[in-house]
């Protein structure tokens, strides 16, 4: 189903992620708004595909309703911030927790009575589209009408409340994707992570070594859920409006899972990978398209759709497994 | 007191009586052998004392506790390993990391389980192979890694489902030679499901004879494949 996993930064990893790391913190000296704008779309996909790798590549659950976490997080500490003051800072845990009873509410209905497979991911997206429709009559929230934050230029940066320059942003969200892939490379060389894969691969053999199937499916989903819900805070802030449609629409849902799959189901590099060379790929379609003077809208689904066949047809394991091997990363083990 | 007492067990899939009224025991330290033609009601018998279905009735008991209608991983936890009929490797993973999925039950350390792992692979023969992906084992050596796993959960009983099916009477000979060993030097507890008389013949102290989910005999190797019912409805003549 999904690729092999490797990691363990053995000596040239690490170096290689050192390297990444630092490139990626110089970066906004250097690049201009746009691109800096560019670069922050990258992280905040890396992110989220990170968090669902979480349920879909290690545990082997497939969510097609992530959105709905993204869009919880958003609203509730939105909400919280524009109606009792509660700065992010404190929101996001807020945020975390609705997430988290959302997450258990499908894991336990699921897994409780044995939906799985293509019915699970069902499920998810059921709840994503009840929960949109909810909100589009939340009238608190602002409705289908939408959900605006004041903007407030500030000469500072104030992280707590997260108004700022987009670069505070950036390095909030580099923060955040750098502190996900580390969470994981540790969850993955634990008990924990080697249960999910046991999982992933075969649940009746995993419950025939002992394993409690449900309970380890469940941490998946919820810790899978409180992720994502963060990446909703940072959302709520960044972009300063929300709307049902678009934050809990299945679009979205499909968006946060192409940069995995793309880059490498399971890797913890992949939906890094991936994020980037889907939205280098498309943004650089976007500008040739602007300056041929052609409109098409709808162009970048399209575009989506022949990456994700591209990848299917020639490398069904995600990029990352292919290049780690060009790389020379291989023999580190596992990772 | 036995290490396994099996009381009763009966169980029907609508209305087909799969097993009836089976009770047998299993002694510390000894292997038996539970044979029977196809459809006996033998993988059945194995599933109810493995947690994957619970029994209509009876009871099942290891070494005094009551683990009737346990799940499968609350049996495993219990001190019961198992193997299955069609191996079932976490494909992906390398040899070495399936098996210490199955050291973690008893060990909450990955860098012990590892070195756990590689004790068991050693004993099995498998060091060799342990960084490859199980996928791209040969069966055999499945059927071995997927021993290697189950010991790795550190039973008190080791249920073997079949593990010699589809083995070359060298391979069979290799593996009945593999759990002598562990029997003797571990003195692990082995309840196997088996077809391959030469195997059970082999391994066995003693043998149970299942037909139409009803135990037919029961005794040491030698009177069992000499009993007329047994000859009748499994071994044939020809055993002899």
């Amino acid at each position: 189903m999904s690729g092999p996993r490797r990691a363990a930064p053995g000596g040239r990893a690490r170096v290689l992620l050192g390297l990444l790391l630092a490139l990626l913190m110089l970066l906004p000296f250097v690049v201009n708004p746009y691109l800096l704008s560019v670069l922050t779309l990258i992280l905040y996909l890396a992110y989220v595909g990170q968090a669902w790798n979480v349920m879909m590549g290690f545990a082997g659950q497939l969510s097609l309703g992530h959105s709905l976490y993204v869009g919880l997080g958003a609203y509730v500490s939105a909400a919280l911030f524009v109606h009792y003051g509660v700065p992010p800072a404190l929101g996001f845990l807020a945020a975390i927790l609705v997430a988290l009873v959302f997450g258990a509410a499908i894991g336990f209905l699921a897994f409780r009575f044995g939906v799985s497979g293509v019915y699970f991911a069902l499920l998810t997206i059921a709840f994503a589209e009840f929960t949109r429709i909810g909100f589009d009559h939340f009238d608190w929230v602002g409705g289908s009408g939408g959900f605006f934050l004041k903007v407030a230029q500030r000469d500072y940066n104030d992280l707590v409340n997260l108004r700022g320059s987009p670069e505070m942003f950036y390095y909030l969200l580099l923060a955040m994707t750098a502190g996900c892939f580390l969470l994981c490379h540790r969850l993955m060389q634990s008990r924990i992570g080697f249960y999910w894969l046991a999982i992933r691969e075969d649940q009746e053999a995993a419950q025939a070594v002992g394993i409690d199937v449900f309970r380890y499916k469940m941490l998946a989903v919820m810790l899978s859920a409180a992720l994502a819900s963060l990446a909703g805070v940072f959302t709520a802030f960044f972009n300063n409006n929300l709307f049902p449609f678009q934050i809990f629409g299945i679009e979205k849902s499909i968006e946060i899972i192409l940069g995995p799959i793309i880059g490498g189901l399971g890797t913890l590099f992949g939906p890094i990978l991936g994020a980037f060379v889907l939205t280098v790929l498309a943004e650089g379609l976007r500008g040739t398209m602007e300056a041929l003077g052609v409109v098409l809208p709808g162009v970048k689904q399209v575009f989506y759709g022949i990456c994700l066949l591209f990848v299917i047809m020639f490398l069904p394991h995600g990029i990352w497994p292919s290049l780690r091997r060009r790389l020379g990363l291989d023999s580190d083990g596992r990772r | 007191m036995a290490l396994l007492e099996v009381r009763g067990l009966s169980k029907s899939f609508r209305g087909l009586k799969a097993v009836q009224d089976v009770s047998f025991d299993v002694t510390e330290g000894e292997i038996l052998a539970l044979i029977g033609p196809n459809g006996a009601g033998k993988t059945t018998c194995f599933n109810l004392i493995a947690g994957v279905f619970a029994p209509d009735r009876g009871s099942v008991r290891l070494a005094g506790t009551d683990i009737t209608g346990l799940r499968p991983d609350q049996v495993c936890r219990a001190g019961i390993g198992r193997t299955f009929q069609i191996v079932k490797p976490f494909q992906q993973l390398s040899v070495e990391e399936n098996v210490i999925v199955g050291a973690l039950n008893r060990l909450h350390d990955v860098g012990a389980a590892r070195e756990r792992a590689r004790e068991i692979l050693e004993m099995l023969g498998l060091a060799a192979k342990r960084a490859l992906p199980a996928a791209s084992l040969t069966l055999p050596e499945r059927k071995c890694l997927e021993v290697a796993r189950a010991m790795a959960t550190g039973p008190k009983l080791l249920l073997l489902d079949e593990v010699m099916a589809g083995l070359r009477p060298t391979e069979t000979d290799h593996m009945v030679g593999v759990f002598r060993r562990l029997n003797e030097e571990t003195g692990l507890t082995i309840l196997l499901i088996e077809h391959v008389m030469r195997a059970v013949m082999a391994l066995a102290g003693r043998i149970v004879v299942l037909h139409h989910g009803e135990t037919i005999a029961e005794g040491g190797p030698g009177e069992v494949v000499r009993d007329p019912a047994v000859l009748e409805c499994y071994l044939g003549e020809e055993a002899l």
